[in-house]
């Protein structure tokens, strides 16, 4: 591995290509019975059992303010690390894990708005395809959604 | 002695630290004992022997300073003991002055491994003139060296005096019998890291217990049974044998209140007498680390703020030592602690004036407080009503500070006041965080879990009852329950969960009675399903907005179910409002009732006798279909929760019962004595009503303790224990205990 490459374990989110970095990632998990929490924001889908841990699943496609997935279609879940212990985020496919030179990264384009613009850290021009990275930091902090729900809900 | 091995070294100094704080603090204690005349002979041997400890372990590890400084002490100490000397007012405040120093010293080698460089030379100085019998130059500086004792500029070390020979003697005896007493047998000290673990691991193993024990439900095999129910026992034991090992008395953190009392009355020239009921009372080791802070400014605050001045005082025909009482006890698996002073209690007035001049309020609001709602304005962020900030409280950490951090653990604070006669702090906390008895049920689909500890009563309504029992109050539903309106509240619709078909056309309603701030309220869920202890697990900062969420736990069958925080549900459905101040004022009213009147359960056994018995006898009400019952040599038996229950025909103990027709469903009243139960089976049950019990006829008939007019009618009381005896001589002989 050279020192300027990364790892990147990929997923499809409503037919884009996304990456999380490799050490961000505790595990990658199928469907998972979840827990519906009410009153929670609607990105949250629920709670699952990880081994006795309780983890918040998060839906993605919410928090990119993608269409909803199409019902009966089971999410799979990508469990990252973050400073607030296991976050599993929803996603509709799981790739591969991909080795990337650093050469083939741009910054995401002054286009992209809205949440993606906030969330999506750059944009890794593969041959067949971009992939899009994410700022898992920042898409498991919900603290602005979590207003938004509250002021919804008063 | 020279380092010849640094580990060991290290050792010894961790020893010397636990022995010589904990010794420490006994000597801070018995000098207040002292200085109260209550001293016993053998106190100042005990003092002296802390002193002596540490002096000779910090010299046997080579901690020069900490010995000579000791040494100092000790020998004034030594005269003390052998009558030489009268012990005075100064001695006593050096003495704890010199007991800080030493703690000063003691801290700085725990943190840094050095013994500090701090000049204790005036101290010293004072010391040495005490024990010469010189007096001091006034007792004020005194006083003021003692808070001014950690600004002094470093000077000189001071040089080790050598110690008169009488002294010397003694160390040596000493110091040779120490070593062999250090060690005790039947103690050992272990990692609170460990323990911390080990009750992890119990969680863990509590979780799966659950899951065995809700698959073996189904199974028939009996070895499986058999070692499933063990494994439940054990389990449970294990539990709290675990959670025992992290109990600690209350009184660890109190022992160092008399000090603090005594040094901050001192400062603000102030007498008052410290009381402390139930030290003994054990909490959680994570519960009492959290709670030490907040009662340590609880106190700081009733001696500033809620002790008058002696003259004062006397001026108020009150006595001019004043009272502080500190009480923990333990009621309904919590633990309760109260601060009480006998001061001037809160100024009404005064704290709405305060709380409108920061903007806490708005002057519409301090017209509609009552004065309960007034005394909370003092737990607000930004509140202080001292007139100026003294030393002692207005640090910047207020009362606000106190109620999150109680709060944070689960407890709650309350507080009542009544002007010129004091003030009382109500601390009401969990004795343990990790796991705790809940109540399952189950609303639009999900589980939630209940913690017991805001669980009253389960109220089913049935039929009729279910259409015509709930009342609207301009659309607020409530329910009559012993003649109190209870407000209710639909967990559906609080948590805006779906309802489903099954759920919509179940006519019972069922009523879980919870309470929360001293308030009662029925929550109707769609089913409830059984108690268990739950793990309690924390949810993640996603979800920490919602307040009606206390956590989250994992089922029997890995599913997670959220734990429901009956207090902030309550303020969710505007159950508590803050305008009616019912709680204070409704308890002394319930309490007198209580007093004679009895709730009881009327039912019939055979076609015509009226029949009750108190409800307090009465573990659960059942229904058995015939079919289940069996029979196990001459008795009727049925399975009842994995035990085999016994089953009793009233009608057949009552002489004058015409023998009842066989019905079915059985009625059953279940009756629970020491691990043991047995079923009543009766005809029908009637009602449950609270009445004022007066027994009129005491003629005994078989089976019948008494007769009493109940909704004007002539009721049997029913004799259960006679019947029991009758129908099983041995129920009461040989109590079983399966899980002591």
């Amino acid at each position: 591995m050279s020192q300027t490459s990364k790892q990147y374990c990929t997923f499809f989110l409503n037919g884009l290509f996304f990456g999380v970095e490799v050490l961000n990632v505790q595990e990658v998990l199928r469907y998972q019975q979840m827990t519906h929490v009410p009153l929670a924001p609607a990105t949250v889908q629920g709670l699952i059992n990880l081994r006795g841990q309780i983890v918040t699943a998060i839906d993605l496609r919410h928090r990119l303010e993608l269409p909803a997935r199409v019902s009966g279609e089971l999410p799979m879940n990508v469990v990252v690390r973050s400073e607030d212990g296991a976050i599993s985020l929803l996603v509709d496919e799981i790739g591969d894990v991909v080795e990337i030179e650093d050469d083939v990264f741009e910054a995401p384009p002054e286009t992209l708005r809205g949440v993606a613009r906030d969330l999506i850290k750059g944009v890794y021009k593969l041959k067949e395809r971009l992939l899009l990275v994410l700022d898992t930091e920042r898409t498991v902090n919900l603290s602005g959604v979590t207003a938004l729900a509250k002021e919804q809900n008063n | 002695m020279a380092i010849n091995n640094e580990a060991l070294q290290q050792q010894l100094i961790n020893d010397l630290l636990i022995e010589s704080f904990d010794g420490l603090d006994r000597f801070d204690r018995e000098m207040l004992t002292l200085e109260k005349g209550e001293g016993q002979p053998d106190t100042l041997n005990i003092v002296f022997r802390v002193i002596h400890t540490i002096k000779g372990t910090a010299g046997c590890i080579g901690l020069g300073k900490i010995e000579s400084v000791a040494h100092v002490g000790e020998s004034l100490l030594s005269l003390l003991r052998d009558d030489k000397l009268k012990l005075s007012p100064p001695m006593i405040t050096a003495l704890l002055e010199y007991s800080d120093a030493l703690k000063d010293m003691l801290r700085c080698l725990e943190k840094t491994g050095h013994q500090g460089d701090k000049d204790y030379s005036a101290l010293l100085e004072k010391l040495k003139n005490l024990q010469a019998g010189e007096p001091l130059p006034a007792e004020k500086p005194a006083e003021e060296q003692c808070w001014g004792l950690f600004e002094d500029e470093p000077v000189a070390t001071a040089p080790a005096t050598p110690a008169p020979a009488v002294v010397e003697k003694t160390i040596v005896v000493d110091a040779a019998a120490r070593a062999t007493t250090s060690v005790s047998d039947t103690a050992i000290r272990v990692d609170v890291g460990q323990l911390d673990k080990l009750m992890n691991l119990v969680g863990e193993l509590v979780l799966a217990r659950n899951q065995i024990v809700q698959f073996t439900g189904k199974s028939t095999e009996p070895t499986l049974l058999n070692a499933a129910q063990r494994l439940n026992i054990l389990t449970t034991e294990l539990q709290e044998s675990v959670m025992k090992t992290r109990m600690q008395p209350i009184g660890n953190i109190w022992a160092k209140f008399p000090r603090i009392v005594r040094d901050v009355s001192q400062e603000l020239g102030k007498q008052i007498k410290l009381v402390m009921e139930g030290q003994e009372t054990e909490l959680d080791r994570t519960i009492i680390e959290a709670i030490k802070d907040p009662l340590t400014h609880i106190i700081r605050n009733s001696i500033d703020h809620g002790v008058e001045k002696p003259e004062v005082r006397t001026a108020a025909n009150k006595p001019a030592e004043g009272l502080l009482i500190l009480r923990a006890f333990h009621e309904g698996g919590q633990v309760n602690i109260e601060i009480m002073d006998d001061g001037q209690g809160i100024n009404v007035a005064r704290v709405k004036q305060k709380a409108l001049e920061k903007n806490l309020i708005t002057p519409d609001q301090a017209a509609g407080f009552s004065d309960r709602e007034v005394f909370n304005l003092i737990f607000l962020p930004g509140f202080s009503t001292a007139e100026k900030v003294t030393n002692v409280s207005g640090r910047g950490v207020g009362m606000d500070v106190v109620k999150t951090n109680i709060e944070k653990i689960g407890g709650s604070v309350d507080i009542f006041s009544e002007a010129g006669q004091g003030t009382t702090l109500k601390i009401k906390i969990p004795l343990t965080l990790a796991i705790i008895p809940a109540l399952i049920v189950t609303s639009g689909g999900e589980r939630f879990a209940i913690p017991q500890v805001n669980l009253l009563e389960l109220v089913r309504l049935e039929g009729e009852q279910a259409r015509k029992g709930i009342e609207l109050l301009y659309g607020a539903p409530v329910y009559r329950l012993r003649g109190h309106l209870l407000p209710l509240v639909y967990l559906n619709r609080e948590l805006k969960l779906e309802q489903s078909a099954d759920e919509k056309n179940s006519g019972d309603v069922q009523i879980v009675v919870l309470q929360a701030d001293g308030r009662q309220f029925g929550m109707v869920v769609n089913e409830i399903n059984d108690t268990e202890e739950i793990v309690v697990k924390p949810l993640g900062k996603q979800l920490k907005g919602i307040s009606c969420f206390a956590g989250a736990t994992i089922m029997g069958d890995g599913k997670v179910a959220l734990i429901l925080d009956v207090l902030g549900l309550a303020q969710l459905a505007k159950v508590i409002s803050e305008t009616r101040d019912r709680a204070l004022t409704e308890k002394p009213e319930e309490q007198t009732r209580a007093d004679d009147r009895q709730t009881l359960l009327l039912f019939n056994a055979g076609e015509n006798s009226r029949l009750a018995i108190p409800l307090s006898m009465v573990a659960r009400l059942e229904e058995f279909p015939l079919k289940d019952i069996e029979r196990a040599g001459d008795q009727d038996v049925v399975q009842y929760r994995g035990q085999i229950l016994p089953l009793i025909q009233i009608s057949q103990f009552l002489s004058q019962a015409e023998p009842a027709a066989q019905q079915d469903p059985m009625q059953v009243v279940v009756y629970s004595e020491a691990g043991r139960s047995v079923g009543l089976v009766v005809t029908k049950i009637n009602d449950i009503v609270e009445e004022t019990l007066a027994i009129k006829r005491d003629a005994p008939r078989r089976g019948i303790a008494g007769s009493a007019v109940i909704q004007d009618k002539v009721t049997d009381l029913l004799d259960v224990p006679g019947i029991i005896r009758a129908a099983d001589p041995d129920f009461y002989r040989e109590p079983k205990k399966e899980n002591p």
